[in-house]
């Protein structure tokens, strides 16, 4: 290669990382710009500061925060830190039921014919057609039937279940794009259908894996309404409904909602920076290799 | 009630549903807590037979008192303060408070009271007793001691001669004046308008001219009122036209503001650029202490020659249907309207206490700001209970902004609301035999039980489904688990828009409901609200967020997927931040920045010297924000999706690709795109019927303006459902409909989507 072309070619890419930084600059500009306002209600003193179009608190002040974070109940129980335990607790049980229920199912989508697969994919399709709250009060009869009102655990079968459809769809096209003599060579090498898929399959999909149990996790992390009507008492209350609690009938309190909003948005950052590093390169090129 | 929060609640007051259903079951369950009772009853005489040994060793009954005072309000300390002293003078009573979150308060009470899952007592303003007396869940207070309180506030309270509940304490609105501004005497209101200010920038006055609550004081004033006592719409005729050419020819003169929100009203009289402000006990609480202001009454109009009286709300302790303890509950009750606790509830609270004996304590006596809003209640206006009430505000906010911000002719924009009431409060369809649906339902099982019997016999069928059953193995926990509880309750959901009618009065009504919807309950196909109309706007705003969310999540995926490109990971956690943030907040982080007055994009438009946008006034700039703010929420998921595809194609395939010299347009054209199909197809046909039903956007943030031209499908269902007098089976018929055309959409151009090839 001549010097001449490879200096071009240095100098195409540098034109390219800067128009790709450009990109991400300014997308990064647009999705951060409401958070700022969010963020800078969350850390300036008072109710109502004023606010230029460059959002920057005037006062930074931490008493929403600390309010919102310290917040105890009457016979001092922390309960901020009780509350977003069982946000975590409830979130994290419902990504992990709803993946394991939705492996196997989505498995069997990809790999097996069998009568009523048809019928299953649309059914499963058409659950996330109906506009849900349209279920609600069955859905709050039904959870009475099984005992499971005011309950965490009864919570985590709500919305692990309604993050079940899509948790199928996902996986099954992840099933879908590896190719199929992948387990049928362990299955040759004497692997049952179940060991090849537990230690050949599942491996490769770690990325999909990864990003359905993010998209269940998400599911439970911020629904509100749902929790607000099931849950009877303070200690078994999720964040969501606890944020809701400072927008009241008249007033509200901003800060205090925005303070929220902030803490709880940090698990979930932290949980995505922790799984993204499963989206990157979690899949070894070798185990492809047909 | 504010704008905001009024909306806001009733969207979240989310899922009432089959009051069928719910009334079969409350049935069961009050039966059930009867035979309880009667235990209970039986337990308690053997208790007492017992006495002098066990009356120790009884176990405190635990007495559930709901509320949805705001988290750390004064009232919410007043009331814990006043249930501790109540448990201190009875041992034997432990008292559980549950503070609710204000926007799911009401569709709480109304799922867990009737299954026996509710409070003892609850608090909760009278305007509400209505829809509860409908669904049944609030008892007369047989007994209740009334002595000494404020009769007018028990009259609120009265229902047919019976008094319901017990109140605690009015909610209305006064003036406030800031002594700084206005010195003078504040003869009348005129007097604010039209004092002359030294700053040019000052309003006279702040108020939220579009929101009936506040507007019906001047409609009082002139001698009108909103509803009347038969629930008829009266928000028409000469005072609600003297009404509206007051407050627009104020605005015209920029005496009030334009598009007042509640923050607007904060904002302005908070750091001094306004003179007065017309707003509830809510505002002092959050006012700047350095502020010198004071309240007054409200006071005369001279237009109208009469005081202005604002709507009073009254809120009072209820005593539930299907109570444990009702003995219990009763004491509790007596004891927080006592003169003892309502002095305390006075004093921390700040709460205008229905009590009078509270009144003589000396340092109530001398506190300005309650015996201000004390004179103001009693000059008010008991809100009316009329389940009628709830609808009212819909019709009458229409015809105030068409005026204040079209410029529309006064009598035509109330006709027009008008118009609007009586669509919305339109008679139920009639009650309909529904021997003939049930023959039709039990002939169709049959022949789906007979061709499955039939489909049995035959041998090949039966190798098949044979074959099948290993796969079945790994499918039916996911098939119970969904079928359980997603599946049975959206059939029970959507059997209920064969029904219509209010509260737990529900009558079968065969297909009335959609025969309605799809005829634009007789009026015009093409105006707006129209089914057809709602859809045509559902499938451009589905269309337009999809191709933008697929846009620019793919090319950000990709972007961020070069493998030479430097601090990839801090760009990634930047762009997933809208999705991480809960959407109800950032919703109306967006409603806030397309606000008139305060909001950031306006103000960087004036910056650039262009004229600032009134954003919900025209379709086409409402449908924007509401866009903005969904393509905002929606593009980190495709991203992400996006990204974990792209890190699932081998790198093999490239490296062929480049070794047979593919150019990079290739590269990216023959094997990432067709890489990325499958696992963007789920993505795309999921954000499809998501979008499609994206309900928190456009309840938030435009709120269906201007008119509700703004409006999807489902916020319409969600609207006819929950704000417009609970008409749920017309909602549910909605819901249907909605779940109809997504099928048939998916079915005629989805096959490509959700079948990948294999």
């Amino acid at each position: 290669m001549s010097g001449g072309h490879q200096e071009s070619h240095e100098r195409v890419s540098v034109l390219q990382s800067v128009l790709s930084h450009t990109l991400l600059i300014g997308a990064v500009i647009f999705a951060l710009y409401p958070i700022l306002w969010v963020l800078s209600l969350a850390f300036s003193a008072g109710e109502s500061p004023e606010l230029g179009p460059i959002p920057v608190p005037d006062q930074f002040s931490m008493e929403h925060a600390e309010a919102v974070a310290l917040r105890r109940s009457d016979d001092g129980t922390w309960i901020f830190a009780l509350q977003l335990g069982n946000s975590l607790l409830i979130s994290i049980a419902t990504a992990l039921f709803a993946v394991a229920i939705a492996t196997p199912a989505a498995y069997a989508l990809s790999r097996f014919t069998f009568v009523g697969k048809k019928l299953t994919l649309g059914a499963m399709l058409a659950t996330q057609m109906f506009p849900g709250v349209a279920a609600a009060i069955p859905l709050y009869l039904l959870m009475d039937a099984l005992g499971l009102i005011d309950t965490r655990s009864g919570l985590v079968l709500v919305y692990a279940t309604s993050a079940v459809p899509f948790a199928i769809f996902q996986l099954r096209s992840a099933f879908d794009a590896i190719p199929k003599d992948l387990e049928e060579a362990a299955m040759v090498d004497g692997a049952t259908r179940f060991g090849a898929f537990r230690r050949v399959v599942l491996p490769t999909v770690r990325p999909s894996l990864a990003i359905t149990f993010l998209f269940a996790f998400m599911t439970a992390w911020n629904e509100f309404i749902l929790a607000a009507t099931f849950l009877n008492r303070e200690e078994n209350y999720t964040l969501p409904v606890v944020l809701q609690r400072y927008v009241g009938e008249h007033a509200a309190q901003w800060g205090h909602f925005a303070a929220g909003a902030i803490l709880v948005s940090v698990p979930v950052m932290a949980l995505f920076y922790w799984l993204q590093r499963n989206l990157v390169g979690g899949l070894t090129a070798g185990g492809v290799k047909g | 009630m504010t704008q905001e929060a009024s909306s806001f609640g009733a969207r979240l007051a989310g899922g009432r549903t089959s009051r069928v259903a719910r009334a079969d079951l409350s049935a069961r369950a009050s039966g059930f807590a009867r035979a309880l009772l009667f235990a209970r009853s039986i337990a308690c005489v053997a208790l007492v037979l017992l006495a002098p040994t066990l009356a120790h060793a009884q176990r405190p009954t635990t007495v559930q008192l709901w509320h949805a005072y705001g988290d750390g309000s004064a009232e919410e300390r007043a009331l814990r303060e006043v249930v501790r002293d109540f448990e201190a003078a009875h041992p034997n009573i432990r008292v559980e408070l549950l503070a609710n979150a204000f926007g799911a308060y009401a569709s709480k009470l109304e799922s867990a009271i009737p299954t026996g899952r509710g409070p003892d007592v609850f608090i909760d303003a009278h305007e509400r007793l209505a829809s509860y007396l409908e669904r049944r869940i609030v008892l007369p207070f047989d007994g209740a001691d009334t002595t000494g309180l404020e009769p007018t506030h028990l009259d609120a309270l009265r229902s047919d001669g019976v008094v319901y509940g017990l109140p605690l304490s009015a909610k209305c609105a006064a003036l406030y004046v800031n002594a700084a501004l206005f010195s003078g005497e504040v003869r009348d209101l005129e007097s604010i308008l039209e004092a002359s200010y030294s700053d040019p920038d000052a309003r006279p006055l702040v108020f939220e001219a579009e929101n009936a609550y506040y507007v019906a004081a001047f409609v009082h004033a002139f001698g009108g009122e909103l509803l009347d006592d038969e629930g008829h719409y009266a928000f028409v005729g000469p005072a609600a036209e003297s009404t509206v050419s007051f407050l627009a020819n104020a605005v015209r003169r920029g005496q009030i503001p334009e598009e007042a929100s509640g923050e607007l009203v904060m904002r302005l009289f908070g750091s001094g650029r306004a003179a007065a402000a017309i707003s509830g006990p809510w505002l002092a609480p959050d006012l700047p202490a350095d502020l010198d202001w004071r309240v007054v009454p409200l006071p005369t109009l001279r237009a109208a020659g009469a005081p202005l009286r604002p709507y009073a709300t009254i809120e009072a302790v209820f005593f539930a249907a299907e109570s444990d303890a009702p003995n219990e509950a009763r004491m509790l009750a007596q004891y927080l309207v006592s003169a003892e606790a309502a002095t305390k509830r006075a004093k921390i609270g700040r709460q205008v206490v229905s009590t009078t004996a509270a009144w003589s304590d000396p340092e109530l006596a001398n506190d300005a700001f309650l015996a201000t809003f004390r004179d103001a209640s009693r000059n008010a206006v008991p809100m009316p209970t009329h389940p009628n009430m709830r609808v009212v505000f819909e019709p009458a906010m229409r015809a105030l902004r068409r005026v204040l911000r079209g410029g529309a002719p006064v009598p035509d924009a109330l006709e027009g609301g008008a118009r609007v009431f009586d669509d919305l409060t339109r008679a139920m369809p009639a009650r309909r035999d529904p021997t003939f649906a049930l023959v039709g339902i039990g002939l169709a099982l049959l022949f789906v039980v007979f061709s499955w019997v039939r489909r049995l016999r035959d041998p090949n069928e039966r190798a098949a489904l044979r074959a099948s059953v290993p796969a079945y193995k790994w499918l039916v926990h996911a098939f119970l688990a969904v079928g359980l509880l997603v599946v049975l309750p959206l059939i029970v959901g959507g059997a209920t828009s064969f029904f219509a009618g209010r509260g737990t009065d529900l009558h079968y009504v065969g297909l009335a409901n959609y025969a309605d919807i799809l005829s634009a309950r007789g009026g015009d196909l093409l105006a707006p609200g129209s089914f057809w109309v709602v859809l045509l706007v559902t499938v451009l705003w589905t269309v337009l967020n999809l191709a933008l969310h697929v846009g620019i999540g793919v090319a950000l995926a990709l972007v961020l997927h070069r493998p030479t490109l430097k601090l990839k990971g801090f760009y990634r956690v930047l762009l997933i931040l809208p999705w991480a943030v809960p959407s109800y907040v950032t919703a109306l982080a967006w409603k806030g920045l397309f606000h008139r007055q305060l909001g950031a994009i306006n103000a960087i438009l004036e910056s650039l010297g262009a004229e600032p946008v009134s954003w919900f006034a025209q379709w086409s700039t409402a449908f924007a924000a509401n866009l903005a703010t969904n393509v905002w929420l929606g593009f980190p998921f495709m991203m992400v999706i996006t990204l974990g595809a792209l890190a699932g194609i081998p790198k093999d395939l490239y490296e062929a690709a480049d070794v047979d010299g593919a150019t990079r347009w290739q590269r990216f054209r023959l094997v990432t795109l067709p890489m990325l199909r499958p696992a963007l197809a789920p993505a795309v046909a999921m954000g499809a019927v998501w979008t499609f039903n994206m309900f928190n956007v456009v309840f938030l943030v435009s709120g269906g303006e201007p008119e509700g031209t703004t409006e999807i499908l489902v916020s319409e269902a969600y609207r006819w459902a929950f704000t417009r007098g609970s008409q749920y089976g017309y909602g549910a018929a909605y819901a249907v409909l909605i779940f109809g055309i997504l099928v048939v959409t998916t079915r005629l151009f989805g096959r490509k989507l959700t079948e990948a090839p294999a």
